[in-house]
């Protein structure tokens, strides 16, 4: 079942599907390596319950919960 | 002279390597328009060759959207270098290499700088450079930028290969793609278009810049035509996708198996046990906070840790420099006393240049401190777990975590303050963060607040002082929504940050970029403050007729200017009665610098006793008694809050000038701030009025 990755919990992992959206926002999730394929590990949330952090292609990334929603992942 | 440009992630030491090519020759400009630092700067080989280094901002990616990446994209492809230094953060292989496989399709000799191999080595990994080097298709030399290892040997292979021409080659030839690259390529081919492959593959992707390229207007339609025709394969529906996907999958089959690994990527690493700490869920807000009160501790505290008569290096400095102004303008009193000088020259040398720049430049210490403790934060990674532990409250203004410390650093100075929003992520948050920095009341500003206390808010002076650093920041919260909603509304800046490993800043690095500063500083305290101090100083002191007149007195320039500009400041109510010039008076030579507008006023309300308003007990009382009377309450407060929100000192303006490099955008920040203050000065006074103060 696909899972958007801001209903990921810290610890949570899986393999990224399916990139919804458009525009800049799709194409920096793209180029920072977020493609179909790429497997992310939730890292944490922040203090106030946003933004997350995330690994990524062995770096961390951080984005809003507002971006992760068009991340769909099959968790593992 | 050979040009090389250098290109790579941000985070991936291109700055220490830049640092380690040209050393002290370089210099920092500005990209054209933008809040985006230009650097250049020579490399001298041990040949005794020349090579001109141009340090290209930080990307990811040659995308269309950010104005970093348009910038290094235009350099690239416009500006011709003779080769591109592609410096990649052997830590982070897989996503450095995306933007390699990119530049790769340029028609431009490249080299690659393997980077942070010290680091590599230590972790105990081992990469077959060669490998690396024969799938690339381009030579690839390990380096560590910290150390200087290997970067001679670096100019050594780039000066040799800038001598070979190099055509663009694209990863994505071996892929399904392929047909449709080439058939873009060969209509580019037809008509002359340079680097083919690079705009093949931008076209496919619907690329803004390269679909806009003058030299393709003649021939829209024909591309067109060629674009839909491919378009009609269901697989080319989603190209910027598919190319991304191709690229990283690339990467991953072909360079990936290239690094032997010791430790698993999944594993926490030193940085990732920090970061535990620094952002916990619960710590993560008050370590941040303490970091900010020792920041300002350390360059504000009369008393270093509670110790008594213990300054803080910020405020100790300042006592330095102040005296040294001091002592200087003693030494130049006695000579000029000793060489008959009459009284305009010493008013002038005394108090129009020394006085005025003198001022200016016993901040320097603390303007220092401040920057450096922020270039430290930055350096070490910290600052982007500030933006991340405080996003979710900044972002409702438009802006990010990060602006946090600038900000606050707007309390102590507007300086640093405005040369601190350079470290923001993005063009958008920089200007807004420059706009507002004025309205955090910064410490030149107390003694306004002070002396008005005394003269009308006796009662409760710390309500009211507090009162108008929280107008300051309301101000600046309701000026950043507007701001982003009306100015920058088509910009949108998603937050999508790498959180970079923490390191131990590099002292190179520190004292570099505080010199930079410090010159830019020096520079302008040298020209425009100086410039811009003896004309505020002629104008108060001579009349139309260039007979020399009390100091801001109505028969001054000045005093006649502050007549005219009267009507305007009618409807904020300080300048009713016969003496409102002197307010407006007060508010223009505050430009110097915002204490001055205290002794304007002591000096132009006060005419009848002799003695110095500020240091004289009686006097000081007379000046109170008849700004008591000379003002009411609500226009009191007006008046404060006007000189709190309109333009800053002549020092904050012209950073501000220089941070924002363009004529256009410095004239729309005075036109901001002076609206700014008129319109909450017009609404304090009239609903004060209102209520009956």
């Amino acid at each position: 079942m696909l899972v958007s990755l801001d209903k990921f919990k810290p610890g949570d992992k899986g393999t990224v599907q399916k990139v919804t959206g458009e525009g800049a926002v799709r194409r920096r999730l793209f180029d920072l390596g977020i493609t179909p394929g790429a497997f992310i590990i939730h890292r944490k949330t922040a203090p106030l319950g946003d933004p997350i952090e995330i690994n990524v292609r062995g770096y961390q990334l951080s984005l809003r919960k507002s971006e992760a929603e068009s991340v769909l992942i099959e968790k593992e | 002279m050979l040009q090389f440009g250098l290109a790579g992630n941000p985070n991936c030491g291109k700055t220490a390597l830049f640092n380690e090519l040209t050393g002290s020759t370089a210099h920092v400009g500005n990209w054209a328009g933008v809040t985006v630092d230009r650097k250049e700067g020579t490399y001298k080989s041990k040949n005794g060759e020349n090579v001109g280094i141009i340090d290209l901002p930080g990307i990811y990616s040659l995308s269309p959207y950010t104005p970093e990446e348009i910038i290094a994209r235009n350099f690239i492809i416009n500006d011709t270098p003779d080769l591109i230094i592609n410096i990649i953060d052997a830590t982070n292989l897989e996503r450095n290499l995306y933007l390699t496989t990119q530049i790769l399709e340029i028609d431009c000799p490249v080299v690659i700088a393997l980077n942070m191999m010290d680091i590599v080595e230590k972790q105990g990994d081992t990469i077959d450079i060669d490998g690396l080097s024969s799938i690339l298709g381009v030579p690839v030399v390990p380096i560590s930028a910290l150390t200087g290892k290997g970067v001679d040997k670096l100019m050594e292979v780039a000066i040799k290969t800038a001598s070979k021409k190099r055509d663009g080659k694209s990863i994505l030839m071996n892929s399904p793609i392929k047909d449709a690259i080439v058939q873009v390529q060969t209509l580019l081919e037809e008509h002359n278009i340079p680097h083919v492959v690079f705009n093949a593959v931008k076209l496919l992707e619907a690329d803004s810049i390269s679909l806009e390229n003058p030299l393709l207007s003649d021939h829209k339609d024909e591309l067109k035509a060629v674009l839909d025709k491919i378009e009609e394969n269901d697989i080319y529906n989603d190209v910027e996708a598919i190319v991304a996907d191709l690229r990283y999958k690339f990467i991953t089959e072909y360079c990936s198996p290239r690094i032997n690994r010791k430790r698993a990527v999944t594993e926490l690493s030193t940085s990732d046990k920090f970061d535990k700490v620094l952002t916990n869920k619960f710590l993560g807000i008050p370590i941040f906070l303490v970091f900010m009160f020792l920041v300002f501790h350390f360059t504000f505290s009369e008393s270093l840790f509670g110790i008594e008569g213990l300054p803080s290096p910020g405020v100790f400095l300042q006592g330095l420099a102040e005296s040294g102004v001091g002592i200087f303008s003693d030494f130049v009193a006695g000579l000029l006393e000793t060489a008959g000088a009459s009284d305009w020259v010493f008013g002038f040398v005394i108090d129009g240049i020394i006085g005025g720049v003198g001022a200016v430049l016993s901040f320097v210490p603390q303007i220092l401190c401040l920057f450096l403790f922020l270039s430290i934060l930055e350096d070490s990674g910290y600052m982007a777990r500030a933006a991340f532990i405080m996003d979710q409250i900044f972002r409702h203004f438009g802006l990010s975590g990060r602006s946090f410390l600038p900000l606050l650093m707007g309390f102590g100075c507007s300086v640093p303050a405005i040369m601190g929003a350079r470290t923001l992520e993005n063009d958008r948050d920089r200007k807004i963060t420059m706009l507002i920095v004025p309205f955090f009341s910064c410490g030149a500003k107390l003694p306004i607040y002070a002396m008005f206390t005394a003269a009308l808010f006796k009662e409760n002076s710390d309500l009211v002082v507090f009162g108008m650093y929280l107008i300051g920041i309301v101000t600046a919260v309701i000026c950043a929504i507007i701001l982003k909603k009306v100015v920058f509304k088509d910009e949108n800046a998603p937050f999508i940050m790498e959180l970079p490993q923490y390191h131990c800043p590099r002292a190179k690095s520190l004292i570099l970029l505080l010199w930079e500063k410090l010159k830019g500083y020096l520079f302008r305290a040298g020209t425009v403050i100086l410039a811009s101090t003896i004309v505020i100083w002629f104008l108060s002191n001579f009349s139309f007729r260039l007979e020399m007149v009390g100091s801001g007195s109505a028969e001054s320039i000045l005093g006649v200017f502050g007549n005219i500009l009267v009507p305007f400041f009618k409807p904020l109510g300080f300048v009713n009665g016969n003496d409102g010039w002197k307010a407006v008076v007060a508010i223009l030579t505050g430009l110097i610098a915002k204490e001055a507008v205290v002794s304007t006023m002591g000096v132009l309300y006060n005419p009848s006793i002799g003695g110095d308003a500020l240091e004289d007990d009686i006097a000081r009382q007379a000046l109170l008694g008849i700004i008591a009377v000379s003002f009411t309450p609500a226009s009191a407060i007006a008046f404060m809050a006007f000189n709190l929100l309109s333009v800053p000192c002549i020092a904050a303006v012209s950073a501000a000038r220089a941070e924002l490099n363009s004529k256009k955008w410095t004239a729309f920040a005075i036109l901001f701030w002076i609206c700014t203050a008129w319109i909450v000065s017009f609404l304090i006074y009239n609903i004060g009025t209102l209520l009956g103060f």
